[in-house]
């Protein structure tokens, strides 16, 4: 039997019923745009903290204290382990030919105090490397130097938040805060950075490595910074480091050694789980639609029973009624499955328009499965009501009044 | 003009409902000729419509052997079945079975989608038809806008459109007031003159009237007329 016709009968029989139509296709269309959303949602946000990693620097490497599992996040503290210290970055630093920086980090939190104005934020004591390795810049005043950190001088970089609660508007270059018990004169502005993964990075203040160590009154770090030179020599780096720390650590490998793609896998195999939990929540609202769609075709077998005696009287095989019928559901299921995608896309695409912290990226291949899931399920949801028109009895299908 | 169309041998027909069974026909006998024009009649319930049926391919025998134009058709599957339906067997209904969406040359080319015509083979074809039955200016009327023996017309351009070797009508005028009951009755009368077979069932006698021969089926048996 002709396609073609097959397709005509078919849109002819949906144009007659359209309310109904577009009501069972609705179904379709709501699975099939939530789908897309969805994954766009779930593809957004891993766009999103792959984008948030790099501007934190590339080729970073994280040497935290303690032997933690490779799918592990960093720890705060360290119980009995060894702990890293000031040295340990310094020697990496000058025994590995892969390593351009290696920061001592040390952070802790304390009140900070200018006048009547305080605040409770981060203090982290780093070096004037870490500045360049993780794509800070200073934006007022100047950044630390090698003086700073050598000779423990009390100095800080304020992150803009705090410089906004503790100065407002005025200049705090060269003014003195309390951090702690200790006086700190403001060296620099940091520039501002925003929010990153949740964390407000401008909520922050810079001080020496050896400062903060007498300030929190530790030589314990909370880890070692450390940039590659380049992105093809981080693995030899990361072996570097491990020889390097387990030759003083006496043979110990009690630290990790966390490479920002390990730290990026992670990551996303959270949001890849994430995604997929969401796309198959949206994938059931798909499969109800389908129940609609086979329950409206149930309706119309019903109500056709004479078209289909009369067609089969004239010579019609069950064949050709089936798929007359099924062409009908996938019809349905298709247009449906078309407007879902077009709905999906534009409304992934609007999104970043209106809700600006929603990070959106329309997954091409979420459109093609969707598409494609929604025609098998009119396939699927088509077969038994078409099957059921096949087998009609001719004779009784003519009686139907 | 000898050639044996049809030939029925001890058809019977027996419905089981449940625990009991009703047999409809009990052994019927016929044989028609090529060219042939036979009325086939009977009170109601006498198992005339169910003869046509099994005629038209559209219900099988319970038992007995139906030879069409030489072929045995008792024991051919639905498929087989639906194909002889469509390439040998023209069907007029009582209640016209039009499809009540398409208009009339759509409803008359219906057969010859399913023999695998193309598109505008088809359509010339319907046409033709139509012109046969005079109604070519009502080609793109649906049957909602024809009156019934208009209908039944183009019922009969569907009927003619596979030139079947015989054509079968169910109380073709059941539905229609005599005028036009009359009118399709010519039509078939000259399809006859033309040289089309023609069984029609029917229980009026002004109806049977333009057959040939007459046979009279009464409570599944054959009274009169069948051999």
């Amino acid at each position: 039997m002709d396609v073609f016709e097959t397709i005509l009968i078919s849109f002819d029989a949906l144009k007659t019923n359209k309310m109904r139509s577009a009501l069972t296709m609705l179904g379709i269309i709501i699975g099939v745009s939530a789908v897309i959303l969805l994954v766009s949602i779930g593809e957004g946000a891993r766009q999103y903290i792959k984008r948030e990693f790099g501007s934190l620097g590339t080729n970073i490497l994280i040497v935290v204290p303690g032997k933690t599992a490779k799918e592990g996040g960093m720890h705060m503290g360290t119980s009995a382990v060894r702990k890293l210290v000031y040295d340990d970055a310094l020697l990496i630093k000058r025994r590995s030919a892969h390593i351009k920086y290696a920061v001592p980090v040390i952070v802790g939190t304390s009140w900070v105090k200018y006048r009547g104005q305080s605040r409770d934020t981060y203090i982290v004591g780093v070096t004037e490397e870490y500045f360049p390795a993780r794509n800070l810049r200073v934006e007022l005043g100047r950044s630390l130097n090698t003086d700073d950190v050598q000779m423990r001088r009390r100095v800080c970089i304020l992150g803009r938040t705090v410089k906004r609660d503790l100065f407002g508007d005025r200049n705090p270059l060269g003014a003195f805060i309390k951090i702690g018990d200790g006086r700190y004169r403001v060296i620099g502005i940091m520039k501002k950075k925003g929010v990153t993964l949740g964390y407000d990075l401008d909520d922050v203040v810079f001080i020496p490595t050896t400062a903060a160590s007498e300030l929190f009154d530790t030589d314990a770090l909370f880890n070692i910074t450390v940039k590659a030179r380049s992105a093809e020599v981080v693995e030899e780096a990361k072996r570097d480091i491990k020889n390097i720390l387990r030759k003083r650590h006496a043979g110990r490998e009690d630290f990790t050694v966390l490479s920002q793609d390990e730290m990026l896998d992670v990551m996303g195999k959270v949001l890849s789980i994430m995604t997929a939990v969401l796309a198959g929540i949206a994938a059931i609202s798909l499969v109800v639609g389908g129940i609609g769609i086979m329950n409206i075709m149930l309706v119309s077998v019903r109500e056709r029973t004479k078209e289909i005696g009369i067609r089969k009287a004239v010579g019609a095989k069950n064949r050709d009624i089936l798929f007359q019928f099924l062409t009908e559901s996938t019809i349905l299921s298709l247009t449906g499955g078309g407007i879902g995608v077009t709905a999906g896309v534009t409304i992934a695409m609007l999104i970043p328009r209106f809700i600006s912290f929603l990070p959106v990226e329309v997954a091409w291949w979420s459109v093609i499965v969707a598409f494609v899931f929604s025609g098998m399920v009119g396939i699927f949801f088509g077969v038994y009501p078409a099957r059921k028109a096949a087998l009609y009895d001719p004779i009784v299908a003519l009686r139907y009044e | 003009m000898d050639e044996e169309i049809i030939k029925l041998v001890n058809i019977r027909k027996i419905y089981f409902l449940g625990k009991v069974s009703i047999e409809v026909l009990k052994g019927i006998d016929l044989t028609v000729k090529k060219g042939e024009f036979v009325a086939i009649m009977g009170p109601s319930g006498s198992g005339k419509s169910t003869l046509l049926n099994i005629i038209g391919c559209l219900d099988r025998p319970t038992e007995g052997r139906y030879i069409l134009e030489g072929v045995e058709v008792t024991e051919r599957d639905d498929r087989e079945l639906a194909e002889i339906r469509n390439r040998k067997i023209g069907f007029v209904f009582q209640s016209f079975n039009l499809l009540p969406r398409m208009p009339a040359w759509k409803n008359v080319e219906l057969p010859l989608i399913y023999t695998g015509v193309n598109a505008r083979e088809r359509k010339d074809l319907a046409m033709k038809m139509l012109e046969k039955v005079g109604l070519l200016e009502r080609a793109e009327h649906r049957p909602s806008e024809l009156s019934g023996g208009e209908q039944q017309r183009v019922a009969i351009a569907r009927a003619l459109i596979n030139t079947p070797s015989v054509i079968l009508a169910d109380e073709p005028t059941g539905n229609l007031d005599s005028r036009s009951g009359h009118e399709v009755m010519e039509i078939f009368k000259s399809l006859n003159k033309e040289g089309a077979t023609i069984i029609l069932v029917t229980h009026e006698r002004d109806v049977a009237k333009y057959a040939e021969r007459v046979v009279t089926i009464k409570d599944g048996i054959c009274q009169d007329g069948c051999f």
